[in-house]
């Protein structure tokens, strides 16, 4: 996984509360394999009308922000399902960075898992980036500084700390656990005694 | 590890499952319990990427219930790319050996209805499911939770997950609830009052005199929307309704074992004295019918009230967010909730599918029928045959309403029942998300009662007249 350290991009406003991962990927494009690309479908109803023609003053159509890595929303984005094809929404769209006062538990450490940074700001601060946006255009996301500069503004973000270490470092969980196999053998040997009815009885 | 200090059911049930403890906060938990559906294809995609075998099939559970079709069962009549999804997860848990529930199977249903049915959810487990409401399985007593995709790989690959601790968050609903007013109704009430993000990094303990009161039917539809609330799990610590549910079914432990893990379970109680994080304290008296009017589960109101008016609300984000709910809900500030028309209803999904919801929905339709077209999907096959055995399926066949298999059906518009684009349901499901049962399709959220006393008067209704002098 690419690691993120320092990204510096043009912002997009989504002025929206309450993005949830239904909109962020509808149920029926999930059907499809990582491998066929999931950045066309993101937000895919709020972007087009019903015969797929584009809503032109939705931010994501407009060209400025084609190429736009850090997306800027307000309160409870991504939350509901726990489709991790939201983040793979995002991330094939080119997102790298979602700022929002907070965030969907679950869709939140789906993002990490795929080197998508959620960046936690005050309401305040959020209210300040999107206002700034509309006339600055360029965000500098520092993860090291845990700052957002867009402009004149500087707003701190907040991330769990063992999340930005594993952005920083582009670290995949696999790898660490499977360097534990001694003591998950050990944790199943005790296990086995003092909670043998975990195993499920095999029914006739 | 001896407890020195007083401790929550959730820490006792974490703590029972800590692998590895490490010094920057992260837990590696063991896993007693992975559910799986047809989502999981992009899970088994990144073991075979690796090469990779399971940890433990054993404890490893399939069941068809997000694409499967209510109407057809039969493989080679279903629609291509439905199929597909079913024959993907087919394939790969016959070569894993995972025991799959799949649609031929008389146990098959919704993954969160038929693990507690089988008994494989049992009190103090870990399970998780690539499905957020796997938080219903904490009506138990168990540390359940959903997980993305890269974290189902993790599991499959390792039976383990590196998690923060969440914060403690405990609920606790007091007093009594008035006759009619159900498990759905308090959920909703609670993700009112603390907002859809009110619970974000906590786990939920559910306590008061109005939880232990519910049979574990109604808890599990109270834990099934935690993640609604914001919160990762949902969590009631075991009792004597708890054994009860739990005592007999196919997979749970029996005799001697059982009577050793019934001692277990009943002491995961909260301590006397463990600390929370935070608290908030419902009264149950207080609780009205509800239903919600917007677009998220937070939008919702007894059915008294009236569509909230933007230009009364102060905070900016908000007004914009009731400006955009309303407008796509097609609704007017001030517009009485009892005088919004429906189109269909639908009485199903993981939240409301059980015995006791149908019956719910039973009484109030009995002798009567309803104006709009509506679905009935049993949450499994077996509560399917208990329904018909009690006469159920009759009530709702000569109301007007379609029977049918058991799935996830109309509530996440994968399967193929969807709500048109433009159309308004009463639904018993758990989200009311733009698109979320179709797209351009209007959902309110309320309990089974309610959504039968939608179907018969064609609105938004209050079901306690209608209830009058029923049982």
């Amino acid at each position: 996984m690419q690691p993120f350290i320092r990204l510096e991009s043009i912002g997009c406003p989504l002025p929206l509360t309450g993005v949830d991962t239904d909109q962020l990927i509808p149920a029926r494009f999930m059907k499809r394999s990582r491998a066929e690309g999931y950045g066309g479908y993101l937000l895919h109803d709020l972007r087009f009308e019903g015969e797929g023609k584009p809503i032109a003053d939705f931010p994501l159509n407009q060209p400025l922000y084609q190429s736009a890595e850090v997306l800027v929303a307000r309160r409870n984005f991504g939350s509901g399902s726990s489709r991790e094809a939201a983040v793979y929404a995002l991330a094939d769209f080119g997102f790298r960075c979602v700022v929002a006062p907070s965030f969907g538990d679950i869709f939140a450490s789906n993002a990490v898992n795929n080197g998508l940074l959620p960046a936690r700001v005050s309401e305040a601060d959020c209210e300040a980036l999107l206002a700034g946006l509309a006339t600055q255009n360029r965000m500098v996301v520092d993860l090291e500084a845990c700052t957002i500069v867009c402009g004149n503004l500087s707003v701190p973000f907040e991330v769990d700390p063992v999340w930005r270490t594993k952005l920083l470092n582009g670290w995949d969980d696999i790898d660490l656990t499977l360097s534990r196999q001694a003591e998950i053998a050990a944790f199943t040997a005790s296990d086995a005694s003092l909670r043998p009815w975990m195993a499920p009885r095999r029914p006739e | 590890m001896a407890a020195k200090t007083a401790r929550t059911l959730f820490d006792k049930v974490w703590d029972a499952h800590v692998v590895v403890q490490r010094e920057d906060g992260q837990s590696l938990l063991w896993i007693d319990r992975h559910f799986l559906h047809e989502g999981s294809f992009h899970a088994f995609d990144k073991v075979a990427g690796r090469g990779a075998s399971l940890a433990r099939p054993d404890l490893t559970f399939g069941v068809e219930d997000h694409y499967v079709p209510t109407r057809v069962r039969q493989l080679d009549l279903i629609d291509p790319a439905i199929r597909r999804m079913m024959e993907q997860l087919r394939a790969n848990t016959l070569r894993h050996k995972v025991r799959l529930f799949d649609v031929d199977d008389p146990a098959q249903g919704i993954v969160h209805v038929v693990g507690p049915e089988q008994g494989l959810t049992l009190p103090g487990l870990s399970i998780v499911c690539g499905d957020s409401h796997t938080a219903t399985h904490g009506a138990f007593g168990a540390l359940a939770f959903g997980i993305g995709a890269s974290e189902v790989a993790h599991v499959l690959m390792t039976q383990t997950l590196w998690q923060n601790r969440p914060k403690r968050l405990r609920i606790r609903v007091e007093g009594r609830l008035a006759p009619g007013i159900v498990a759905k109704d308090v959920a909703l009430s609670i993700i009112a009052a603390i907002g859809a993000d009110g619970a974000a990094g906590h786990a939920i303990e559910y306590a008061g005199s109005v939880v232990r009161g519910l049979s574990m039917e109604g808890r599990l539809t109270l834990c099934n929307l935690s993640i609604e609330a914001g919160g990762r799990c949902g969590m009631i610590a075991p009792d004597a309704t708890t054994l009860d549910y739990v005592r007999g079914r196919p997979y749970a432990p029996e005799g001697a074992l059982f009577d050793a893990a019934a001692e277990a379970w009943l002491a995961l109680g909260s301590d006397a004295d463990a600390e929370f994080d935070r608290e908030v304290v419902l009264d149950g008296d207080a609780i009205a019918p509800i239903v919600t009017w917007g677009t998220s589960p937070e939008d919702a109101l007894p059915i008294t009230a009236t569509v909230p008016d933007p230009e009364r609300v102060d905070d900016a984000a908000k007004a914009a967010h009731i400006r955009d709910a309303v407008s796509y809900m097609d609704l007017r500030p001030g517009q009485r909730l009892s005088d919004i028309a429906v189109d269909r209803v639908f009485i199903g999904s993981c939240t409301n599918s059980r015995i006791e919801d149908l019956r719910a929905a039973a009484a109030v339709l009995a002798g009567r029928s309803a104006k709009v077209p509506g679905l009935v999907s049993p949450g499994s096959a077996l509560v399917k045959r208990q329904a018909e055995e009690e006469g159920l399926d009759a009530i709702f066949r000569a109301a007007g309403l379609e029977w049918v298999e058991a799935g996830c059906s109309m509530c996440v518009g994968m399967n193929g029942d969807l709500v048109p684009a433009g159309e308004r349901c009463a639904s018993t499901t758990n989200r009311n998300f733009k698109g979320r049962q179709g797209p351009g399709a209007r959902t309110h959220l309320m309990s089974p009662a309610m959504v039968a006393a939608a179907a018969v008067t064609g609105h938004l209704t209050d079901m306690r007249p209608l209830l009058e002098g029923r049982n």
